[in-house]
C-alpha cells in the first residue's frame, strides 16, 4: 500500500494543516517509509486477542454532581490571539 | 567567576547543607543562576529562566527552614520541562504553535514540587510536543549534550524528547529536572548524558496539567545525578489526582527508603529478544558487565524471553501518533498560542497548524489522521492496540513466574552528532532510539535507565531495569547496584 500525493493532500485536509505541492511530496516518502515500517504487524497473530484499552486496570472514580469549578471566563480567554467580551473572535462563519 | 561548586551537590547533600544552614537557599539558588547564566548560550537548555521567581521562591524556603518547617525539597532548585504547565510562565511545548502562551493554571506534578518547597529555575528545552529522539525537532533548536567523545570538539545530541532535562541536570544546571517519556524520552536522553531517569508505572504522576501527546502512553518522572536524587524526586512529583481519572489510588512509597536495600534473592530476568541484529559489541558488553554486577549482589539471573518485542516500536508509531493528532487538534489559533490569518476559518485553522507545527510534528499527525481514517482504522489502529495487549502479557507472564525486574540496555548507542545525516534522511532510523524503552510505555510498566559505564569515545552509556507495575522500589534498589558497581560519570566542562 502506498501513499500517493493525492492521498497526502486529503490526510492534511483532514488535519488542517495547508500544504504546497513541494511538501506533499517530501511527505509522501517519509509516510511510506513509516507505513512500511509498521507493515510487520501484519506478521503477527491477533486471532481471539482483545485490544488494548487500558495499561492499568482502572475504574472510573465518581464524584457528587455538583459545580467545583467556574467562574473564570477571563482566565480562559487570557490566552487567546482575539477576544472581545469574554467572547474568542473567529472569522466570519455563517453568511 | 562566581565559583560554581555548590551544583555539583545532590539533591541529599544540599538538603542536608540547607537544613544544616551551611548554605542557604537564595545562596544555592543565585549560584545555579550563574551557572546558567554562564552556560546557556552555549548548551541551549533552558528556554526560559526564570530568575526573579527563583530568587522569591528561594528567599520564602530561607524562611520556612528558619522556621523549622522544611518540606522535603525545600530549597532545592529545580528545571522543569516546557511540557508542564507553570502558572503565569513560558509554556510551549517547545512549540512555534503555543508562542506566547502562559497558563492561568498549575500542573499538578510542578504543583506538588513547590508544595514541597522545591525551587523553579526556568523551563527545559525539549522535542517539540515530545516528540524526538534527540532535541533537534525544538522550535528553540537543538539542545547540546555536556558530553563530547575524547580529543573531539563536534556537538552531539543530548537525547530526547526530555533533551533539555538531561543535559542541564549533566552540566549542573538545576539539581534536578522534571521530564516525561512516552516512549523513552527520560529514559534515552539519561543514557547519552550519563544521568538517572525514571519513567514511572502509568498513572503514577497526574497528567494533570501537562501537554498531551499520546494519553495512553505518556507519564511524568524525574531525571537526577543519582539514584538517591531520582528516589527523591519521584516521591514529590507522584500523587493521586481526582483532576486526572488515571492517576491510580494507591499510596506514595518512602521510594529513598529503598535505596541501599539488599537485592540479595531477587529474580533478574534477561530477555534474549534484546540482543538485537547489529547491537555494538560494546553495549553487548556493558550488558554483561550489568548481569555479573547483579549476580555479585546475590541476585538470581534467569533468562526469559519477551517473544513480541519486536512489534512494540512499529505498534507504538500507530498509537502513539493516532493519539497525538486527536490531542494536538486543539491547536487551532482560537484559544491560545499563534493565529495566522485566512480567507475563512478554515484557512486560518490550516495555515495556522502549517506555521506552527515543526515537521516531525506535521508527520506524526498525518500518520495519525491516516491510521484513523475511514477504511483504515481495523487494520492499523485496532491491530496495534491488539499487538498492545500481546506485549503487556509477554510481561505479564514473566512477572507471574517470579521475576522480580528486568535488565536490558537502556539505547543502541551512545549519544550521536547533531543533524546526523543518516536519520535525517530516514525517520525510522530516529526511531530506532527507542527500541529499548518503548516496549515499557506500551505496557505501563515503570523503566529506570541508570549509568553504566563509557564507551570507547568516553561517552556514556546506560542500562534499564523494568519492574512490574508500582514496583518503582525495586528499580531504586536495583539501579543503585548498578550505580554503586559502575560509579558515577561527569562531563569535562568545555562549555
Amino acid at each position: 500500500m502506498s501513499v500517493d500525493i493525492d492521498t497526502v493532500k486529503r490526510v492534511a485536509r483532514l488535519a488542517r494543516i495547508a500544504v504546497d505541492d513541494e511538501a506533499a511530496s517530501r511527505m509522501s516518502g517519509e509516510l511510506n517509509a513509516i507505513l512500511g515500517f509498521v507493515e510487520q504487524l501484519s506478521e503477527v497473530d491477533v486471532e481471539n486477542v482483545e485490544p488494548m484499552t487500558s495499561v492499568i486496570p482502572t475504574h472510573i472514580r465518581m464524584r457528587e454532581d455538583k459545580v467545583t469549578d467556574g467562574g473564570k471566563a477571563d482566565d480562559i480567554v487570557a490566552n487567546a490571539p482575539q477576544t472581545a467580551d469574554n467572547f474568542f473572535l473567529v472569522p466570519k462563519v455563517v453568511e | 567567576m562566581t565559583d560554581l561548586s555548590l551544583t555539583e551537590l545532590t539533591i541529599a547533600d544540599a538538603r542536608a547543607k540547607l537544613r544544616a544552614g551551611e548554605v542557604s537557599a537564595v545562596e544555592l539558588t543565585d549560584t545555579y543562576l550563574a551557572a546558567i547564566d554562564a552556560a546557556n548560550e552555549k548548551l541551549n537548555a533552558y528556554v526560559a529562566v526564570t530568575a526573579d521567581k527563583a530568587r522569591q521562591m528561594a528567599a520564602a524556603s530561607d524562611a520556612r527552614i528558619a522556621r523549622g518547617e522544611a518540606g522535603a525539597l525545600e530549597g532545592i532548585p529545580l528545571g522543569i520541562k516546557d511540557l508542564f504547565a507553570t502558572e503565569g510562565v513560558h509554556t510551549q511545548a517547545a512549540s512555534h504553535i503555543l508562542d506566547g502562551f502562559k497558563p492561568r493554571y498549575e500542573s499538578t506534578v510542578t504543583a506538588n514540587l513547590w508544595a514541597d518547597g522545591a525551587v523553579m529555575l526556568g523551563k527545559l528545552n525539549m522535542d517539540e510536543f515530545a516528540m524526538g529522539s534527540s532535541n533537534e525537532t525544538s522550535y528553540y533548536g537543538p539542545v547540546i549534550n555536556p558530553w563530547r567523545a575524547e580529543g573531539s570538539n563536534t556537538d552531539l545530541v543530548p537525547g530526547g524528547s526530555s533533551g533539555g532535562s538531561a543535559a542541564a541536570v549533566a552540566a549542573w544546571l538545576c539539581a534536578g529536572a522534571t521530564a516525561t517519556d512516552t516512549g523513552g524520552s527520560i529514559r534515552q536522553p539519561a543514557a547519552l548524558t550519563g544521568t538517572v531517569g525514571i519513567k514511572p508505572t502509568y498513572g503514577r504522576c497526574s497528567r494533570w496539567g501537562t501537554v498531551a501527546f499520546a494519553s495512553s502512553l505518556d507519564q511524568a518522572g524525574p531525571i537526577a545525578r543519582d539514584v538517591r536524587d531520582a528516589a527523591i524526586l519521584l516521591k514529590s512529583m507522584a500523587s493521586v489526582d481526582p483532576k486526572d481519572t488515571t492517576s491510580v489510588d494507591l499510596p506514595v512509597p518512602d521510594y529513598e527508603g529503598a535505596v541501599g536495600q539488599s537485592i540479595r534473592g531477587l529474580k533478574i530476568g534477561i530477555p534474549k529478544e534484546y540482543r538485537i541484529d547489529g547491537m555494538p559489541q560494546e553495549i553487548e558488553t556493558l550488558w554483561q558487565k550489568g548481569v555479573d554486577w547483579m549476580r555479585d549482589a546475590g541476585a538470581e539471573i534467569v533468562e526469559i524471553s519477551l517473544p513480541h518485542t519486536k512489534y512494540a516500536l512499529p505498534a507504538y508509531y500507530i498509537v502513539a501518533p493516532a493519539e497525538a493528532s486527536s490531542n494536538l487538534a486543539r491547536y487551532d489559533g482560537v484559544r491560545y498560542g499563534l493565529r495566522v490569518a485566512g480567507k475563512d476559518i478554515t484557512d486560518m485553522y490550516e495555515k495556522t497548524r502549517a506555521a506552527g507545527f515543526g515537521d516531525e510534528v506535521k508527520r506524526r499527525i498525518m500518520i495519525g489522521t491516516y491510521v484513523l481514517s475511514a477504511g483504515y482504522y481495523d487494520a492499523y489502529y485496532l491491530r496495534a492496540q491488539k499487538v498492545r495487549t500481546l506485549i503487556k502479557r509477554d510481561f505479564e507472564q514473566v512477572f507471574e513466574a517470579g521475576v522480580d525486574a528486568i535488565l536490558t540496555p537502556a539505547t543502541p548507542s551512545a549519544a550521536f552528532g547533531v543533524a546526523d545525516q543518516d536519520m535525517a534522511a530516514d525517520p525510522v532510523k530516529m526511531y530506532l532510539n527507542d527500541i529499548f524503552t518503548v516496549t515499557v510505555n506500551m505496557a505501563g510498566l515503570p523503566g529506570i535507565a541508570v549509568p553504566a559505564g563509557l564507551d570507547a569515545k568516553g561517552l556514556p552509556l546506560g542500562l534499564q531495569l523494568i519492574g512490574r507495575p508500582f514496583d518503582e522500589e525495586t528499580l531504586f534498589r536495583t539501579g543503585h547496584v548498578i550505580e554503586q558497581a559502575a560509579g558515577r560519570f561527569s562531563p569535562k566542562r568545555w562549555w
